[in-house]
């Protein structure tokens, strides 16, 4: 690949949901590669993503850390490894996902945003900061 | 300066307000003129006796007058309108916001559109701050203390907002032991009590090992409302009772509290024993509230 971002170290099956959260700001016309359960020594089964010609932002980045918090990004340019960045979990995801309890205020009102606190990476808890409900992983990654 | 939740009430806040509710209930008319010419606007979504009519009343005794409602059809959200927009335009017409409503988080929401202060009179199953404040009250009325007491909460810890309040309030103390009594499908959330700063521990429905030794019996209704399952409901109804039998084998100065409004889970005739505390803590609700508000505009906490 000459330019365009690879993210390895996706924990197996989890891969379409990573490319799931590159598909929000769309595609284009860039080149997609996707391999799923490919042999990995630190998770024994892995999915990657390459996308060419597509760096993948922050945001998004923080994005695919809900689903995949030990997954690795690296940025290519010009055939090179320009940039590697491990992914971690930002204090606080705004917007990004929804509250799973449906009488909290955020899946009530069009002015309020979903907003959750980080309490930990691993296992991760986050915690709606209107309602306090706690959300689990799998709910998070059926959210993509 | 809101009042959201009372994990952010500090041990020196709270005092204060003890204080200053003291010397209200002593004499009511010593807040008159506190605060003149503030308007309290009373945003009530959701329906409510005690905590509408004691801030109102806590209000006027202050000297403030009092615009709002006590029901979403009295206002444009019947229209469509936003919680948002209709805060926006009362954060204009008044100095400080009371709202009660139906989902969590709609307080913090308020806040976060609000210039003005405000105060969280109950939102879904998650807080009832300023209802904290009035128990804690109550408690030291009675005990002169609230630190090495033992508490037992019991009835509905799921969906009750004012036993997760009372909880997080308690945090600032430091109670001897804390019972949670309720059936297992209205057992306290993992969210509330894993950020409490001491132990509690869970009794099911084996109140009967700990009422000797209980100081504070603090009992709430099933809240219907905010059940998804009607079936869920009529299963936990009449789960817990609390009798005579029962009020005379706790400590003779032991006192039974109750946010109320209370359905069936408490014998009528228990309201006879000095025990029974809770329209004590209702009418607690005028001073305390009182205190909140002139600390609202005296600077903060």
């Amino acid at each position: 690949m000459r330019n365009g971002t690879v993210i390895d170290h996706i924990p197996a099956g989890k891969g379409l949901k990573a490319l799931a959260i590159l598909g929000k700001k769309g595609v284009g016309s860039a080149k997609v590669a996707i391999l799923v359960n490919a042999e990995s020594r630190k998770l024994g089964r892995k999915d990657m993503v390459k996308v060419e010609g597509r760096r993948v932002g922050e945001d998004e980045a923080s994005l695919i850390a809900l689903i995949a918090p030990e997954a690795t990004i690296c940025i290519v340019d010009e055939y090179k490894v320009a940039e590697k960045h491990t992914l971690s979990l930002p204090k606080t995801i705004k917007g990004a996902i929804r509250c799973t309890y449906t009488r909290c205020i955020s899946n009530n009102d069009s002015e309020a945003e979903s907003e959750f606190r980080v309490l930990s990476s691993s296992p991760m808890i986050i915690e709606c900061t209107y309602c306090v409900t706690r959300i689990s992983e799998f709910e998070v990654a059926s959210q993509f | 300066m809101d009042i959201l939740s009372s994990l952010g009430l500090g041990r020196s806040y709270l005092e204060k307000i003890f204080s200053d509710a003291k010397s209200f209930k002593a004499d009511i008319s010593a807040g008159k003129g506190i605060l003149d010419g503030k308007v309290i606007a009373l945003a009530f979504f959701e329906p409510s006796t005690r905590t509408y009519t004691s801030f109102d009343v806590a209000a006027k005794r202050l000297g403030a007058s009092v615009i709002g409602f006590r029901s979403q059809e009295d206002t444009s959200m019947a229209k469509g309108e936003t919680l948002s927009d209709t805060i926006r335009m009362l954060d204009g017409y008044a100095d400080c916001i009371a709202i009660r409503h139906r989902y969590d988080g709609a307080a913090k929401l308020a806040a976060e559109v609000a210039k003005n202060p405000v105060i969280n009179c109950g939102d879904g199953r998650n807080e009832h701050p300023t209802q904290s404040i009035v128990d804690l009250y109550t408690i030291v009325e009675s005990f002169g203390r609230i630190d090495g007491l033992t508490y037992c909460l019991m009835g509905d810890l799921r969906y009750s907002r004012t036993t997760n309040s009372l909880l997080y309030a308690l945090g600032q103390f430091k109670p001897k032991a804390v019972y949670l009594s309720s059936p297992d499908q209205l057992a306290a959330r993992s969210e509330v009590i894993d950020k409490l700063g001491f132990k509690c521990k869970k009794i099911d429905y084996d109140i009967d090992s700990v009422i000797e030794e209980v100081d504070v019996l603090y009992v709430t209704r099933i809240q219907k409302e905010r059940f998804a399952d009607e079936t869920e409901y009529k299963k936990a109804k009449g789960s817990y009772y609390i009798n005579e039998d029962l009020v005379a084998r706790m400590k003779p100065e032991g006192i039974l509290m109750h946010p109320l409004p209370r359905i069936d889970e408490i014998d009528r005739r228990v309201d006879r024993s000095k025990k029974a505390m809770y329209f004590e803590e209702a009418n607690n609700g005028v001073p305390v509230r009182m205190a909140i508000l002139k600390r609202m505009f005296d600077g903060g906490r």
